[in-house]
């Protein structure tokens, strides 16, 4: 069986295929959507092709599935156009998949189960690889409005962060704006940063 | 307020749709637009079929391909309202463009003479030039054929039209992989502005009345759920009514450069909406007032023949079969009923009749309304032809290519 993932995303391509080698399958490839892999996908003759379904080179893709000669047989959207769950599934995962007409459902439901679960923990990590750095950049920015309080007004490091965190509160936004809008006025007034 | 879900592309021609949700036409027919922003047609066409949208921002050449189970998946698709017409540039690398006629306003209003000169020139290049198109089932492919086709250039030998989505299509003419294209503005316009292409036709001057997106549902969903329907009908005739405002074109221009829509510049996109084309970098514009229409006119009204018209070249192309059930199935996607029936009650005028032969009118012409007055613009064909929904199998007959 003959898996080919289209995805420029290297690391959302390796955690497909990490995935579908410990489940068995050693005949994957990994093309990137970029110039003629059109011509090298069909040289590959692939059973089953894997795409993000917000790559935009999936009409292009689809041409090809429609016009070439080199392909034996059709290759339809989804495993089985009834199961709608799994199609429900794989458009709320973002993926696509291309099976050659004729593969038995069987054969192709495993794969596209373990894409669908594949992709959504990629979704999961780079949420949390996303709300990480935004942790990282919010602490940073406070640490620096503490600092302006600290040397402009003689407080110590738990009162200036106190003082942030009353005002905030008393005007009912996030600390990490308040601490931006004094790092901006403390800019703006040339006062040490 | 009842929440509606509706797929678009980052195009120009999603004005009407972007203004029904930013200008608050959708929410005073207390409809919620939910604007989900797709980047490919497949994309676009899965989440309708799917019902993951409820409608969507559609080619009309798709809607009727995927209705005859064409493109994948099949499911009964109607689109009771048209977002606009025209809207499409070719343009094509300088270096190819030298072989057409130097004046570009000249050349834009003359497409016969254009194709022609093309055609003399196909023969001198290098290699089969090699056209990009957006869809196989897009309104630009079957007018870009029309078009080779009426100088004797044979669309599926003596180029090679190549898929690719309309934002891709800069890139591409920089790689050198193709020598011209065909896309929704502002592409044609951006791929202008930087240099690498020269507009060499406009889709206005192709077909002065064409048939472009149209607003897609799913027959089911549109049937089971006549009162949202009619409401977000309602809520787009006024919004389309704004966006043909030449006082408003500055302002939905911004609106469409906006990151979650078109995400380009707003002086790219306001020229279309003017129809103010700049065919060359650094040149003055060219005045093509209909190159794009939302509203006026009647835009919005599907005319059946407007879906047989599509049918009809898919037939000529041989992408289907032809066959009376086709030609029932294809007709049946475009909804006057619904639109009729949505718009009863408003002073929006409303033709009398559903089908008409495309491509008839010289000159403006009152038609006959069921309420106001109505005149259709010009809308011929460049080669001169008339279709009559009556008789497809001789009109297409009557094409020497292929």
């Amino acid at each position: 069986m003959r898996i080919v993932i289209i995805d420029d995303s290297g690391a959302r391509a390796t955690v497909l295929e990490e995935g579908l080698r410990d489940a068995g399958y050693d005949d994957i490839h990994v093309v990137p959507p970029r110039g003629a892999f059109v011509a090298r996908l069909e040289r590959m003759a692939p059973d089953v092709v894997l795409m993000d379904l917000g790559n935009p080179s999936r009409d292009t893709l689809e041409e090809m599935l429609t016009v070439s000669r080199a392909l034996a047989k059709p290759i339809a959207m989804f495993v089985d156009q009834s199961d709608d769950s799994m199609i429900g599934a794989a458009i709320d995962a973002g993926i696509s998949a291309y099976v050659v007409d004729g593969l038995r459902k069987e054969r192709v439901k495993p794969i596209l189960d373990l894409a669908i679960r594949r992709f959504n923990a990629f979704a999961r990590m780079q949420t949390e690889l996303d709300e990480a750095r935004t942790q990282l950049a919010d602490r940073k920015t406070i640490d620096r409005a503490k600092a302006i309080l600290m040397s402009s007004r003689g407080l110590s490091e738990p009162d200036a962060y106190a003082l942030l965190r009353t005002t905030a509160m008393n005007q009912g936004k996030k600390m990490v704006d308040v601490a931006q809008a004094l790092i901006t006025a403390s800019d703006l007034l040339g006062g040490m940063s | 307020m009842t929440p509606i879900r509706v797929a678009f592309l980052g195009l120009t021609d999603s004005a009407v749709l972007v203004a029904a949700r930013e200008k608050g036409f959708a929410e005073e027919q207390a409809v919620a637009l939910d604007l989900v922003r797709a980047e490919s047609w497949a994309t676009l066409r899965d989440r309708l079929v799917y019902g993951q949208v409820h409608a969507a921002h559609m080619l009309a050449p798709l809607a009727v391909a995927v209705t005859l189970g064409l493109s994948q998946q099949p499911s009964a698709l109607s689109a009771p309202y048209k977002l606009n017409v025209n809207g499409n540039l070719i343009v094509m690398a300088p270096d190819f463009a030298a072989a057409l006629e130097p004046d570009a306003a000249v050349r834009l209003n003359d497409p016969l003479a254009t194709a022609h000169d093309f055609a003399n020139a196909i023969g001198l290049y290098h290699r089969k030039p090699i056209i990009g198109v957006v869809h196989r089932f897009s309104s630009h492919s079957l007018a870009l054929r029309y078009w080779l086709a009426s100088a004797g250039i044979h669309p599926d030998r003596d180029v090679v039209l190549r898929v690719l989505p309309p934002s891709l299509m800069v890139e591409a003419m920089k790689a050198g992989e193709i020598d011209g294209f065909t896309a929704g503005e502002p592409w044609g316009s951006a791929a202008i502005e930087v240099g690498l292409a020269e507009a060499v036709a406009a889709s206005e001057r192709l077909w002065q009345r064409g048939v472009e997106k149209v607003l897609a549902f799913r027959t089911d969903w549109m049937e089971q759920n006549p009162e949202p329907v009619d409401r977000l009908l309602r809520g787009l005739s006024a919004a389309a009514r704004w966006c043909d405002e030449p006082e408003n074109r500055t302002e939905l221009s911004e609106l469409l450069a906006r990151h979650a829509y078109v995400d380009q510049p707003s002086e790219l996109i306001e020229r279309a909406l003017t129809g103010r084309i700049v065919a060359r970098r650094g040149e003055s514009p060219v005045d093509l007032p209909d190159f794009v229409l939302f509203d006026r006119e009647a835009t919005p009204f599907p005319w059946r023949s407007q879906a047989l018209w599509i049918y009809s070249q898919l037939v000529r192309w041989k992408m289907v079969e032809p066959s009376a059930d086709a030609e029932a199935r294809a007709g049946a996607v475009f909804r006057p009923d619904i639109y009729r029936r949505a718009l009863a009650d408003s002073d929006t005028p409303m033709p009398g009749a559903s089908m008409k032969v495309e491509g008839a009118l010289e000159a403006p012409l009152a038609i006959g309304a069921q309420r106001g007055s109505i005149t259709l613009g010009p809308d011929r064909f460049f080669d001169g032809r008339a279709f009559d929904p009556d008789r497809i199998a001789e009109y297409i007959a009557g094409f020497d290519v292929p």
